[in-house]
């Protein structure tokens, strides 16, 4: 059984479409399928929309378009079967693990009893989706963590963490592009930029796309980390 | 086609203009000025569109030279003393330099951020349809940051036009700042919706263009501060556990898992950004409805200043006299 879709305002230019209450695959794929709807019907006043776990947050200029019609349009398509999209491209993302480069996964391993190995080898064994981008730009919210190595985040945010930091926070793990505070466990860094401004395109990864770790040495890292400065995307796409 | 150089600029002046939209998707804020109807008045003043680009300069004193051509400046918002080679400058009217003329502008005395505006615009290769300057995600053009002295931006030269031309002031708006509650204005307890309705807030000294820190009593959640993070409009009000509101601003995060007890109307937006840090504010909910009809009413506005606008004329009164040079609206604080 389905949730009852709510449309909440977000003062007088946006509006929260929201489908459920936790985070799980198929409702973010309704997410996504609502998304798409706006894209293939474009109604009028909508500016852009931002997909998130279970809610859809729509800008609207309202000039064109007012709450009552656009809710009463939201709400019609959010009641519909809204099937999820295909799931969208397959990533492989170089990471270097521990060290210098993941200094919280002795915690992570003293934490959860497993070996830092063995941490290691769970996180790059996982395939995860993409939930959402936000925040920050780049910011990539991931789901499929295995529960083995989930630790709740930190009482205390970190006041910096680098470029590129792969991370854990409870049941998610992300990829995170700029330097930013954080509150989630630093298990390695990956050379790939989700957000490059002088890179066309400047953003590659898509909500509903999948994606996989790969381990690579301090030695690759460095050597890749100079080819993403240079413009490459470094992450390849190919099969899941 | 002219240019001009930083001389001297405060931490908080960058390029601005409406905004880059479409990308929130992917995380990255539309920036864009913190007062946009200022940004309007001084681009149409100039000739250009409301939403055009501009040079937003924080609340310290700015410097600049023009080393190339002849330009025609309009300035609006926070008000700041303003000379030109010992020659007195007023806002809200066009002002033609000449190469090599310096323009001293000194700290904001009411409000916080100046709009200054060049006949022509500002020319520079705009990425993902914007020029604004988002410090953090490292973008905007012609540089991704905020502005430093020796920088280097070309602007339209100035028309053969014999006279310079001025627009009255708008209508001062006073009184609360109004704001919708929700979108998670259930996850507070009536009384905490209660003394965010009735506290005057006071402006934290931590606030800048990502968001505005309020300090007053601590609203209590009846649920938790977590929720799971959805998107964030310009002006929501979010409350993280110290139960400390922060307004999300220009540069605000694009998602963000703290619940957000209202959002500021558009229209009271430009008022709020020009509130400088201690001003006292409190708040008055009103309906979608309401603040959609005040949203219009500015579009409105902003669509007619171009019908405002008056050649400086022979005998005609120069804004500064008009004004009492009194740009930003003389209220600091936003109470009864």
């Amino acid at each position: 059984m389905k949730p009852e879709p709510v449309i909440l305002p977000c003062g007088d230019s946006a509006l929260s479409v929201e489908l459920g209450a936790v985070i799980d695959e198929t409702l973010n794929g309704r997410v996504l399928a609502l998304d798409a709807l706006v894209t293939a019907e474009s109604p009028p006043g909508v500016i852009e929309t931002i997909p998130t776990y279970r809610s859809l947050f729509v800008v609207y200029d309202p000039v064109v378009a007012d709450y009552a019609t656009l809710a009463a349009w939201f709400l019609d398509r959010a009641n519909r079967a809204l099937t999820p999209p295909k799931p969208g491209r397959n990533w492989q993302f170089p990471v270097c693990y521990g060290a210098e480069h993941g200094i919280d996964l002795p915690f992570i391993a003293s934490r959860t009893g497993l070996s830092e190995a063995e941490v290691v080898r769970r996180h790059a064994a996982g395939l995860y989706r993409v939930y959402m981008m936000g925040f920050l730009p780049g910011f990539t919210y991931l789901g499929g963590l295995d529960a083995a190595i989930s630790v709740p985040r930190r009482d205390d945010p970190r006041l910096t963490s680098p470029t590129g930091t792969i991370s854990i926070g409870g049941i998610q793990t992300g990829i995170q592009c700029l330097a930013s505070p954080t509150g989630w466990h630093l298990i390695g860094r990956t050379p790939a930029r989700t957000y490059d401004p002088n890179r066309d395109p400047v953003f590659f990864l898509e909500p509903g796309d999948t994606v996989r770790f790969i381990a690579v040495s301090p030695d690759e890292f460095t050597a890749l980390e100079r080819r993403a400065a240079a413009g490459e995307r470094v992450a390849e796409a190919g099969n899941p | 086609m002219s240019t001009i150089e930083i001389i001297e600029a405060g931490p908080y002046t960058s390029i601005q203009d409406r905004g880059r939209f479409g990308e929130q998707r992917y995380g990255l804020g539309p920036a864009g000025a913190m007062d946009r109807l200022s940004l309007g008045i001084a681009n149409v003043l100039v000739g250009q569109a409301p939403g055009d680009a501009a040079i937003e300069i924080g609340p310290l004193p700015m410097t600049f030279r023009v080393t190339e051509g002849v330009v025609r400046i309009a300035v609006a918002g926070a008000v700041r003393g303003m000379t030109s080679d010992g020659r007195a400058l007023s806002g809200h009217e066009t002002i033609l330099l000449n190469e090599g003329d310096r323009v001293q502008m000194r700290a904001a005395s009411q409000g916080v951020f100046t709009y200054l505006a060049f006949e022509g615009g500002i020319r520079a290769e705009p990425v993902l349809g914007s020029l604004s300057v988002h410090a953090r995600a490292g973008i905007g053009c012609p540089y991704p940051r905020a502005l430093q002295p020796g920088d280097r931006i070309t602007v339209g030269g100035a028309s053969t036009r014999e006279t310079e031309r001025l627009l009255p002031p708008l209508a001062e708006t006073h009184g609360p700042l109004r704001v919708v509650l929700g979108p998670q204005d259930e996850h507070f307890t009536p009384a905490a919706i209660a003394a965010f309705l009735a506290a005057d807030w006071t402006i934290s000294s931590t606030s800048d263009r990502m968001g505005f820190r309020l300090e007053g009593p601590k609203l209590e959640h009846a649920k938790g501060f977590n929720i799971i993070s959805d998107g964030i409009a310009f002006g929501a009000i979010q409350v993280p556990g110290s139960g400390q509101p922060l307004v999300l601003m220009a540069d605000r995060g694009t998602t963000g898992g703290y619940p957000k007890i209202a959002v500021v109307i558009s229209a009271d937006l430009p008022r709020l950004a020009q509130m400088p840090v201690g001003s006292k504010i409190r708040f008055a909910a009103v309906s979608v409805a309401v603040a959609q009809l005040e949203a219009r009413a500015m579009a409105v506005t902003l669509a007619g200043l171009k019908d405002q606008v008056r050649e400086i004329g022979g005998g005609e009164l120069s804004s500064a006299f008009l004004l009492g040079a009194n740009l930003a609206g003389g209220a600091v604080d936003a109470l009864e």
